[in-house]
């Protein structure tokens, strides 16, 4: 939930006490259960950003002899065979740069169409129903995903969309190859459809956010609704609305069961669409049950490391995009 | 009402004899005899209340990891620990066969009613993608009076590390030299060319969902979804369709190769004998020779050799090929061998 800024708390009455200290002195030198509860509220606070620097020395440890073995050529050589001890992320890593992309390309028109509809154009007693549905993607396990994927979406796109797509973009290389069905296509349109509540929902509470003296203001200023949306309204939550982008692509990042089934799970990188992939997350489930050998367990351990790092590159880069583009003041900042 | 009543019959028995200790055996490893393993504990508890069974189908390198590492009393495997792996616990393992599976090749051709024949080097090439057609000289000359499209073969494969995997690319190995020195057999392999599915059942949903698809999956599993499987000519020369009768017979095959002293760590794949299917696999629990704690090495004992026994004969009902009874006075010399504190644990 986005919340309006609040007005500032007013102070309490200053109470009468014999020394001249501001008031939080004296809560931190004198009372004991003051004390105890601010030291546990600090401790459990620290504790959290403990977990990720143990987490992430843990990965860095078990990865240690793959990182020894190949160094930093794991990040660009495509070979994985667990026979000849050969390891390589490259298509991992790419695979799941480029679905999480494909998925924004389509999630996030979608997502911001249906947000402005439900917040601007909508009447009122559909947006609450709307509003719902949409929500309710995000309830469905993403096992469900992979199942209607494999079993709806690949036969729907082999029939009536890859042929108009080959017909028209075919000379492009991202259309190029024959279309087996699973394919980084079917995988960046599973996440697209993942990824539309979240982007969706917190759009709206965004957008619900802007004052609507900003929309008046632009339409006592002769502007049409859409002029509106587009010069008043979008501009003043921009920073929300980027940070709803960023939490959907954190969520393509790392999503597996659905994007495993439909994907392919091809060691290979191409640029066409229609070809196999594999994402990392993908590859991590799949892999790591019968990872046999210690080299193996340690090279999986690394696509690991390397997920988790390329996620929190991507969230700091979100949280340097809003504070830059805000400057922590508009709508919505406060809600990510 | 029964069942409070065998509850209270439970208790009753407990108060009586509380010097017959409760035992629990944890084990845990390869998915492909779950269902077997399962119904065997449950069977085995029945007559033997006091010990209690449970096993992980966490997959064979999981299994193997557990049990090396000490943390379940014994293991499942579809793949053999290597040389290495049984050198890091010193030696302290006795593999021990419990049933036997086979593994097919399963295709989408709509329109194709007829069981297709495979050869051992047309398969090979079909999964190294030199072979790309359906209606490619060296599928048709095999299946003289079928008619076969013209589409491309998409190879589908597990993309989850597996037993299964480790059977298909043992017998390729097996039969193809360019397969043995481009892939090589495992448990996961660097594919040539195909999809990659999860599980047998993702293998079996893209096969199904793409035209022109061969893929491979468990027998038991295809036999249940009705798939359409090929026949495939074994080292005899006959085409053998996969039948729990000719897995049990590609273990015969190969029985002359173990000898009394086996270690049972045997690769079925491409036996001898006129009626074997030639890609038949071994699945083994994974014992240790000596054990700290003796009730539970006695425990272990006991069941695994009534699995042998009386457990053999609930296999074909869910679609595991039983042992040859041939191996038996083998096993049995084996799990004689188990100790528990350097004494002897059997008890017969």
């Amino acid at each position: 939930m986005t919340t309006l800024p609040l007005e500032p708390v007013p102070a309490p009455p200053e109470q009468a006490t014999p020394s001249a200290e501001p008031r939080w002195q004296s809560l931190r030198g004198v009372n004991e259960s003051d004390r105890i509860y601010q030291g546990v509220l600090t401790a459990l606070a620290l504790a959290l950003p403990l977990l990720i620097v143990v987490l992430l020395a843990q990965l860095f440890v078990s990865a240690l002899p793959a990182i020894r073995r190949f160094g930093p050529s794991f990040l660009w050589t495509s070979t994985w065979d667990p026979v000849a001890e050969v390891y390589g992320a490259a298509p991992m890593i790419f695979g799941t740069l480029a679905s999480s992309f494909i998925a924004l390309l389509l999630a996030v028109p979608l997502a911001l169409g249906v947000a402005i509809f439900l917040t601007e154009f909508a009447p009122r007693w559909l947006r609450q129903p709307v509003a719902f549905l949409v929500e309710l993607l995000a309830a469905i396990p993403s096992v469900v995903y992979g199942v209607w994927g494999i079993f709806v979406l690949i036969p729907f796109l082999r029939a009536y969309v890859v042929p108009p797509l080959k017909a028209v973009l075919g000379w492009t290389p991202f259309f190029q190859g024959v279309f087996y069905g699973n394919s980084l296509l079917a995988g960046g349109i599973i996440l697209a459809i993942m990824i539309v509540p979240y982007i969706a929902a917190v759009s709206r509470e965004v957008l619900l956010a802007v004052p609507g003296s900003q929309r008046e203001a632009a339409l006592a200023m002769g502007a049409t609704r859409w002029e509106a949306v587009r010069s008043a309204v979008l501009p003043y939550g921009r920073a929300g609305l980027i940070g709803a982008v960023i939490l959907g692509l954190g969520r393509a990042l790392g999503e597996t069961m659905a994007v495993t089934m439909v994907i392919g799970n091809r060691h290979d990188i191409g640029l066409s669409a229609l070809q196999p992939a594999y994402t990392m997350a993908a590859a991590l489930a799949n892999e790591f049950s019968e990872a046999t050998t210690d080299l193996y367990l340690s090279a999986l351990f690394e696509v690991g490391l390397i997920l988790f790092v390329i996620t929190v590159v991507v969230n700091a880069a979100a949280r340097l995009l809003i504070w830059r583009v805000a400057r922590g003041a508009a709508v919505g900042s406060q809600a990510l | 009402m029964k069942t409070s009543r065998s509850i209270a019959l439970a208790a009753l028995l407990c108060a009586a004899a509380p010097a017959a200790a409760q035992v629990q055996l944890n084990g845990a490893g390869a998915t492909f005899p779950n269902i077997i393993y399962q119904k065997w504990m449950l069977t085995f508890n029945q007559a033997n209340p006091t010990i209690q069974l449970n096993y992980q189908s966490i997959g064979s390198g999981g299994g193997i990891r557990q049990f090396s590492d000490g943390t379940v009393d014994f293991g499942g495997t579809d793949a053999p620990m290597s040389d290495s792996a049984i050198a890091a616990i010193q030696g302290n393992v006795l593999h021990i066969p419990t049933v036997l599976g086979a593994i097919v090749a399963t295709y989408n051709l709509p329109g194709v009613t007829q069981q297709l024949n495979f050869t051992p080097d047309l398969l090979a090439d079909i999964f190294l993608g030199k072979v790309t057609k359906w209606n490619d000289a060296r599928i048709t000359s095999i299946n003289a009076g079928v008619t076969l499209p013209t589409t491309d073969i998409v190879v589908v494969h597990r993309a989850d590390g597996s037993g299964t995997s480790y059977g298909w690319t043992d017998y390729l190995t097996k039969v193809s030299p360019d397969w043995a020195s481009r892939v090589g057999k495992g448990t996961s392999v660097n594919w040539p060319v195909g999809l990659g599915g999860r599980g047998n059942e993702g293998v079996a949903a893209t096969v199904n969902q793409t035209p022109g698809a061969i893929g491979y999956v468990e027998l038991g599993y295809a036999t249940i979804n009705k798939m359409a499987f090929g026949q495939v000519r074994n080292s005899a020369g006959k085409f053998v369709a996969p039948t729990l009768e000719a897995v049990t017979a590609a273990a015969a095959g190969v029985l002359a190769k173990m000898g009394a002293t086996t270690d049972f760590r045997v690769s079925l794949t491409n036996p001898d004998g006129a009626a074997a299917y030639p890609i038949a696999t071994m699945t083994w629990l994974l014992l240790h020779k000596d054990y700290a704690d003796a009730a539970k090495a006695k425990a272990l004992v006991q069941f695994v050799w009534w699995a042998e026994t009386e457990g053999q004969a609930v296999a074909p009902s869910l679609g595991y090929a039983p042992l040859p009874q041939q191996l038996r006075p083998w096993i049995e010399a084996r799990l004689r061998s188990i100790k528990a504190g350097g004494r002897p644990v059997w008890v017969g």
